[in-house]
């Protein structure tokens, strides 16, 4: 209780710019930051991204091997995501294990590809119950900024586009690295996530680091051509139903703006 | 005769291009790059160290970390974290850094840099080293000079400079060198090396490595001076 | 023989600054020998025959009598620990806290909490980089509501300008309460939000700016200008 007190006195600050809808930067509250996309960063990777959301930067890059699929589901690709809280990118990251924050940001991201059924899985399967393409998306953060669940969201979402596969030798049952193909993959959505979140009555998008320590909660909305498919409740204040049909209308919007963008 | 797979010739490096500032939240960082292998370098410090039993009383400590992101790397897909040749790398990129580092400035406290790679064809540790010279520059760091490292090596008695991956996996008789100087006193403050080479041909690309060591650090120079150009001290 | 750099050149660690025994080494430099190198990343600064480096970087070095803005980090037996945005946090104890006397064994939390801002001042650093610091002084404070930014701390002359100038517009033209750390740490605070991002835009100017000329006019412009 003690420590909230200043946060409050912080947080009471930043209520009255956007009692006014203004915030720190000048933005509107439904107003993302810079955006940029930039594929192809990474030659070794099959598929790869850098995204920036003004000072928020995120690398993810794809790797394909071919592996043994799933006993429940022996026909269809399989999907990894991992996503590093690289150290180098904010004072308060440290190395070691991928921690709550690191977890939590991969399966978000996976959530929203896997179940908006972005890709069509059974395409990748190249023999039932033995061999299957695995995709495997690693995200890396350059520069923590906050938003880091949109950002990866995007980035993961770039990098599948830029992906071509690597030759798959059929008879030797052999990946070779150093020659790609044309193949993409089958990529059938757009999944897109967009985090609304809550401060006092306030409800907005894309916070910089200094406005995302004084939130009240976060709602993490997944859609793809306006459908949902995944979402994800953070931080510590409780949330009214009233609360979850604005974050989730703005975060449609918000999504079908971003998608046309793409 | 004399020319590499790629066209170079033996004591020509790859195109380098640096940068500085590409870390916002950092204290210092810079982006190297030598031919297809990028080497991003972050410096957070001085700060305080903990835990506590760590800290040094009579100076402060460097503390490398070298990370290949997990796409990075031609082939399989790194394992995320830390691993023995990972842990390895930092531990000699520490000790290619510190001979021109003055830690007494700085007791009880941490110098962190972080060295992360999202691209690779060989000659990594030596891109980070450069990254990181660079980086601890920019976060105004006292240093007696910079650090610059290159590969070296021999490819069936050819002896060269800055070997890519495909030279570096030749059949044969081959040596990878991965060496840092100080290049203003010429000095070696990184020595690696696996693979066969002769004493002769070990101190001829040695040379090799101090003349390609100090068109780095040309390079690194003008990138540090390039981010604070314009700069003045008075209206 | 003599000098190899001119006056106000920006020099790299380990570049040659100058040769013989005519110059002295300063700050942000070392001799071997007959050479004077630099030791750091910065601006030549050749005064008579002392050669100094100033940084354009690096983080904030405590020195006795900076005023600083400090932020509670942990309230302990006797006083607080203050992270003071350096390499090293500070001490703040009981007795340098307020003039008032504080009873052994009292709530500290009732006269400094956990995350709050003050103004205040170094009065120790030892050899060990111990900092003290007193609330002791006029000016020192406890800030309340506000915004705080974090700017480069060898801007925050620049800030500050010749003999509180360049501050003093930015507060004259915007109505805003503003305390600059020499920490590089800034404290604003305006009755309109409006004129508060103001503020935060003109201090962000001179610091990204500082080093093209013209800088006052510049932004007194920019200060004039509507919205």
């Amino acid at each position: 209780m003690l420590v909230n007190q200043m946060k409050n006195e912080r947080r009471s600050h930043l209520l009255k710019f956007l009692e006014k809808g203004l915030r720190y930067d000048k933005r509107k509250l439904d107003e993302f930051r810079e955006i940029t996309v930039e594929l192809g960063v990474s030659k070794n990777a099959e598929g790869s991204a850098r995204v920036k959301l003004g000072d928020t930067e995120i690398i993810a890059g794809i790797k394909m091997s071919v592996e043994k699929p799933y006993p429940d589901t022996p026909d269809d690709g399989n999907l990894m995501v991992g996503a590093e809280l690289s150290p180098m990118s904010s004072p308060d990251f440290e190395s070691g294990p991928p921690g709550t924050q690191a977890v939590e940001l991969a399966r978000v991201v996976d959530r929203g590809i896997r179940e908006s059924k972005a890709m069509d899985t059974k395409t990748l399967c190249i023999e039932k119950g033995e061999r299957v393409w695995t995709t495997c998306i690693d995200l890396v953060t350059i520069n923590a900024d906050g938003n880091l669940i949109d950002a990866a969201s995007l980035a993961a979402l770039a990098a599948l586009r830029d992906t071509k596969l690597p030759e798959y030798d059929e008879k030797e049952k052999k990946l070779d690295y150093k020659s790609r193909t044309n193949k993409k993959l089958p990529l059938k959505k757009t999944p897109i996530a967009i985090t609304v979140y809550k401060i006092g009555p306030h409800y907005l998008i894309d916070p910089t680091a200094e406005e995302e320590e004084l939130i009240d909660a976060r709602l993490t909305v997944t859609t793809s051509d306006g459908k949902l498919c995944a979402m994800q409740k953070g931080e510590n204040s409780p949330l009214t139903i009233e609360d979850v049909d604005k974050m989730v209308s703005l975060a449609i919007h918000k999504a079908k703006e971003l998608a046309k963008r793409l | 005769m004399e020319k590499r797979t790629d066209g170079r010739k033996l004591e020509e490096m790859r195109p380098i291009t640096a940068k500085t500032g590409i870390v916002k939240n950092a204290d210092g960082s810079a982006m190297f790059q030598i031919g297809d292998t990028i080497a991003y370098a972050a410096v957070y410090g001085p700060r305080e160290l903990y835990p506590k039993f760590l800290q040094d009383p009579a100076r402060g400590i460097l503390r490398c970390k070298y990370n290949m992101m997990p796409f990075s790397g031609a082939g399989e897909r790194v394992r995320p974290g830390p691993s023995r040749r990972s842990t390895e790398i930092s531990l000699v990129t520490e000790k290619a850094l510190l001979p021109v580092l003055n830690l007494d400035e700085f007791p009880n406290a941490v110098i962190d840099v972080f060295i992360d790679l999202p691209q690779t064809d060989a000659g990594t540790r030596c891109a980070g080293i450069c990254a990181a010279a660079i980086a601890l520059a920019d976060a105004g760091i006292t240093m007696k000079e910079l650090v610059s490292a290159v590969s070296v090596g021999n490819v069936n008695g050819r002896i060269m400079v800055d070997l890519t991956y495909e030279e570096e996996s030749t059949e044969g008789e081959v040596a990878d060198v991965p060496v840092a100087f100080m290049p203003k006193s010429e000095q070696i403050t990184l020595l690696q090396m696996d693979g066969e080479i002769t004493r002769e041909q070990l101190i001829k690309a040695l040379e090799m490595g101090k003349k390609a060591c100090k068109e780095i650090h040309a390079i690194q120079k003008a990138t540090l001076k390039e981010k604070y150009v314009g700069e003045s001290d008075e209206e | 023989m003599g000098l190899l750099v001119k006056d106000k050149e920006i020099v790299t660690p380990g570049e040659d600054l100058a040769l013989g025994m005519d110059y002295l080494p300063s700050y942000g430099t070392f001799r071997e020998g007959e050479r004077i190198s630099a030791a750091k990343l910065g601006l030549v600064s050749i005064d008579g025959r002392v050669i100094r480096i100033i940084p354009l970087s690096g983080k904030y070095m405590p020195k006795t009598g900076d005023t600083i803005i400090g932020k509670v980090v942990d309230v302990t037996i006797n006083g607080w620990r203050i992270d003071i945005n350096s390499a090293y946090s500070a001490m703040l104890s009981m007795k340098d806290a307020t003039s008032e006397f504080i009873p052994r064994g009292s709530d500290l939390t009732r006269y400094f909490n956990f995350g709050d801002y003050i103004v205040t001042s170094i009065i120790n650093v030892t050899s060990q980089n111990l900092v003290d610091l007193t609330m002791k002084g006029p000016g020192l404070r406890k800030l309340g509501e506000g915004r705080i930014i974090h700017v480069n701390t060898h801007k925050v002359p620049r800030i500050i300008g010749k003999q509180g100038s360049m501050v003093t517009m930015v507060k004259d033209a915007t109505g805003c309460r503003i305390t600059v750390g020499q920490n590089g740490v800034v404290w604003i605070q305006g009755d309109q939000p409006e004129s508060e991002l103001k503020a935060v835009e003109a201090i962000l100017k001179i610091e990204n700016e500082s080093h093209i000329s013209g800088l006052t006019e510049r932004i007194k412009e920019f200060l004039e200008k509507q919205g």
